[in-house]
């Protein structure tokens, strides 16, 4: 059996206040949602947390497996966790699955990890459209979380057991290539799912060997929200052990939602705490689970930047709705009279995997002057196919010259583009993004990110941009 | 080895050069039969008596067709070439060199670009497929990329940096003003300049050159024959093209205040014509002012101005029309227009009228009636850290 040795999450730089959404439509909302940018999805985000779940992992292990959980998926027929996997570089021999289409997919993948015979990496993502004006628009949110279970610890979690129960009901569904979900009357779906839940719970803290009143945290979590309510309240757990589900700051992020929320508090809990876990998702899973001492250790490693407030903390609030309804591809705007951007090809895209996905420098053996992209001949020494490959996607770099672009194409113009200086060096000219073009100056710090620069003819072109270092702007 | 050169060994003895603009009546055909025609009157030649032609544009046709086809050329060679914005001087350099070679009398250079029927305000440049990692900016983003590396170092203000830039602007307004080929005509207020739109960084549409049609030619013969078809030949005095390894863009010690190939080709070109001082030497220049900040950075890769010190001799008037080295007499890519394969070819013909005592009296320099002999032209193609340069000298007497 796995254990849960290391985890991660992404929320992007984004925020929606709701009340944007209230100017405009005059609907009533509070709070903020959490979006992904106009370069995002889900498989870009799902990068971003696995990147932080990998940078924290114990040393010496290796990812056997990678599973990507979405319900939106950024390409059907073709596996987005491959891109997932390229971005990283695992090893190619270790395969990557998609577990796409509903919330409760994600407790599949989490069953499915704990009990799987190699170091498996989960990682959750979700991107919550809704239609303008609707619940789902406020009340979404966009984020990844990912952890890596593996066989020998130190575990951050000892299980202690779980329920389940499951039932085909009509709450939420939505036909493939719809961007909005539909849902039953409100009402039913809390009939529904109370007796699930009751079910599930019950199961699991017979099976951990505990009562209600020796759970310290517990997290309900489920895109129907007021069946989520109701059944915390029943739960017959402390009001001050219900634990905080960010919908408020951060909106209901699917997938993802029960990861991040169970990764802010681990970002807090004591050792040796009881945690509950519920997850409402067409039947119930309920899972209890105790913290250990190896996680205060395991967080002292990490910076504060890693954590769920760390990152909400870093956030930018004053999105425009009607940039945020552009992003979601429900405002077309004029484009600018500029040629659409191209797309990458099949075969070059292949060819440079390592520069494109892993990001990978090359270095020559003769003389150490770095290449990005990789490149066969030294320009320093004149070497010939004397080089080493060095990943930098994790190597922070200083800004040497910039500009703002108000004429090239971009879903969200002026595109901020600069010349970064990687530490221990080479250089790479690349656009900026999640940044206040105004606060752009040469010797900036700034920090690589996984992108989507456009999609074109169906074929989204993935790579690397710079933004500010998070936690130092 | 070094590269020898052809100093006086060849001479340009007609050139055309049709106006650039917006030709929305011609097509790269007719600006190409213009600009020929125009060529071949002016040495007093037909179509048939040049032997070879060098054809340079960056899109407007492939292969040689792209002339024979409009000029019904009796099955002459006819190299198409291209190598981005200095596609123009590159044709000017292989036609030299065929003629020194002595394997042909007589050949010509021309240029053309028709980039009005694009659809599209600025240049459209269409890339090889790829993995699609390369940040898709536009020219003025690349260029104004100068600016605040330049500001930086040399501890220019970046208010004072765009009124410099501003100011060659302006300067290259007023050339333009008073030259009949060019695209705009007219002085331009350097407030207006100043609060122009912004496209990128701190270029506003005035610091940008302009997007046009045109064409220009050359024909070229051996320097001892070229009294037979002018009086006054342009003597070619040094050639000189670099490609650079684009390390810029991946080397950090390279710093966004130069372009390299620039000063390289300039070396070259210098050593070639036997020029030591260009400020004093030379009666003008043509530059490749494709936007304010690179006409700024070549006043010092071309060695008209020492290190961090361009800016003050712009704003002293060094290069203007009537300065100590007027650049860009013509109004320059900016107030000329920048046909793209056309402007190398069309900055030698400012240099053919200047020199030769031919340019209108409203925009004629005091150099040359100074005793001043010889003009330079450079050209560049690519973006700061990833580019070509070419550097001519041409002169209007052989050397003694």
């Amino acid at each position: 059996m796995n254990v849960i040795v290391s985890y991660g999450t992404y929320i992007p730089y984004w925020r929606l206040d709701r009340g944007r959404i209230g100017e405009a439509l005059g609907t009533f909302g509070s709070g903020t949602r959490a979006v992904a940018s106009y370069d995002e999805d889900t498989t870009t985000m799902g990068v971003e947390a696995a990147r932080a779940c990998l940078a924290a992992a114990p040393e010496g292990v290796k990812v056997g497996q990678l599973l990507f959980v979405t319900t939106d998926p950024a390409y059907l027929d073709k596996t987005n966790a491959t891109a997932i996997h390229a971005a990283l570089d695992l090893d190619p021999a270790a395969p990557a699955f998609d577990m796409v289409g509903s919330v409760n997919s994600a407790n599949g993948a989490m069953a499915f990890a704990t009990f799987a015979p190699m170091p498996t990496l989960v990682v959750f993502s979700d991107l919550r459209t809704g239609l303008p004006g609707g619940v789902d628009e406020a009340g979404g949110g966009d984020g990844a979380a990912a952890f890596l279970y593996a066989p020998d610890g130190p575990a951050l979690l000892e299980f202690l057991g779980w329920g389940a129960s499951t039932d085909e009901f009509l709450d939420r569904y939505r036909q493939p290539g719809e961007d909005h979900s539909r849902l039953w009357e409100e009402r039913f779906g809390e009939h529904a799912y109370t007796p699930l839940a009751e079910q599930a719970v019950a199961e699991a803290l017979k099976a951990a060997g505990v009562g209600p009143a020796e759970i310290d945290h517990a997290i309900v979590t489920g895109l129907h929200s007021r069946a989520v309510r109701v059944v915390a309240k029943s739960l017959g757990v402390g009001k001050e052990a219900l634990v905080d589900d960010l919908t408020g700051v951060i909106g209901n992020t699917g997938a993802a939602h029960s990861g991040i929320v169970l990764a802010d508090l681990l970002d807090r809990a004591e050792p040796g705490e009881v945690i509950l876990r519920l997850v409402l998702a067409d039947g119930a899973i309920a899972t209890v689970v105790r913290t250990t001492e190896a996680l205060r250790e395991w967080r002292a490693r990490r910076p504060a930047i890693a954590s769920v407030a760390g990152q909400i903390a870093a956030s930018r609030a004053d999105l425009d709705y009607s940039r945020f309804l552009t992003w979601r591809g429900q405002l077309h705007r004029e484009p600018p009279r500029r040629p659409d951007p191209t797309p990458p090809v099949a075969p070059a895209s292949l060819r440079k995997e390592k520069w494109k996905f892993a990001f990978h420098a090359s270095r020559c053996d003769e003389c150490g002057t770095r290449h990005m992209p990789p490149a066969r001949v030294c320009v320093k020494c004149g070497a010939v196919d004397k080089m080493s490959h060095e990943r930098l996607a994790e190597t922070p770099a200083t800004i040497a010259t910039y500009t703002v672009d108000r004429l090239a194409f971009s879903l969200s113009p002026p595109i901020v583009a600069a010349v970064v200086d990687f530490d221990g060096g080479g250089r790479f000219r690349c656009e900026m993004t999640d940044v206040d073009p105004k606060t752009v100056a040469i010797g900036n710090r700034v920090e690589m990110t996984f992108r989507r620069i456009s999609t074109v003819d169906g074929i989204h072109n993935y790579f690397w941009k710079a933004r500010p270092v998070r936690g130092e702007s | 080895m070094a590269s020898k050169g052809i100093r006086d060994r060849v001479a340009i003895v007609g050139m055309g050069c049709t106006p650039f603009g917006e030709h929305w009546d011609k097509g790269a055909e007719d600006l190409l039969v213009d600009s020929a025609t125009a060529a071949f009157d002016s040495a007093g030649v037909s179509k048939d008596d040049v032997d070879a032609f060098w054809l340079g544009t960056m899109g407007s046709g492939i292969s040689g067709l792209t002339l024979s086809r409009p000029l019904k050329l009796d099955y002459k060679p006819v190299t198409r070439l291209e190598n981005m914005c200095a596609t123009g001087s590159e044709a000017f350099r292989n036609a030299c060199y065929a003629v020194a070679s002595g394997a042909v009398d007589m050949a010509m250079a021309i240029g053309v670009e028709k980039l009005k029927d694009s659809g599209f305000s600025g240049l459209v440049v269409s890339r090889p497929p790829d993995d699609g990692s390369a940040a898709e900016l536009s020219a003025p983003a690349l260029f104004s990329l100068l600016a605040p590396a330049y500001s930086k170092k040399y501890g220019v203000d970046q208010d004072e940096l765009k009124h410099v830039l501003t100011r060659i602007a302006w300067k290259n307004h007023k050339n333009g003003a008073v030259n009949p080929r060019a695209q705009f005509r007219r002085e331009v207020p350097m407030e207006t300049i100043a609060a122009s739109p912004i496209m990128a960084g701190q270029l506003g549409i005035f610091d940008c050159s302009g997007v046009s049609d045109g064409s220009a030619a050359a024909v070229i013969v051996r320097a001892e024959d070229a009294h037979r078809y002018t009086d006054k030949p342009i003597y070619v005095k040094g050639l000189s093209f670099v490609a650079g390894p684009a390390a810029g863009v991946i080397d950090p010690d390279y710093d966004y205040t130069t372009f390299t190939e620039v000063v390289r080709a300039a070396e070259d070109a210098y050593q070639q014509a036997g020029v030591e001082d260009p400020r004093a030497q030379l009666a003008m220049a043509e530059v490749h002012d494709c936007f304010t900040p690179t006409e700024l950075v070549l006043y010092e890769d071309l060695g008209f101005a020492e290190r961090g010190t361009a800016w003050k001799e712009a704003l002293a008037g060094t290069f203007d029309l009537d300065g100590e080295l007027p650049v860009n007499p013509d109004g320059g890519l900016k107030a000329f227009g920048h046909p793209i394969g056309a402007s190398g070819l069309r900055m030698l013909f400012e240099c053919w009228l200047q020199l030769r005592g031919e340019a209108p009296p409203e925009r004629t320099i005091a150099s040359v009636a100074a005793g001043r002999k010889l003009a330079l032209t450079h050209n560049l193609g690519g973006s700061p850290g990833e580019c070509v340069s070419f550097v001519s000298v041409v002169g209007s007497e052989p050397s003694a």
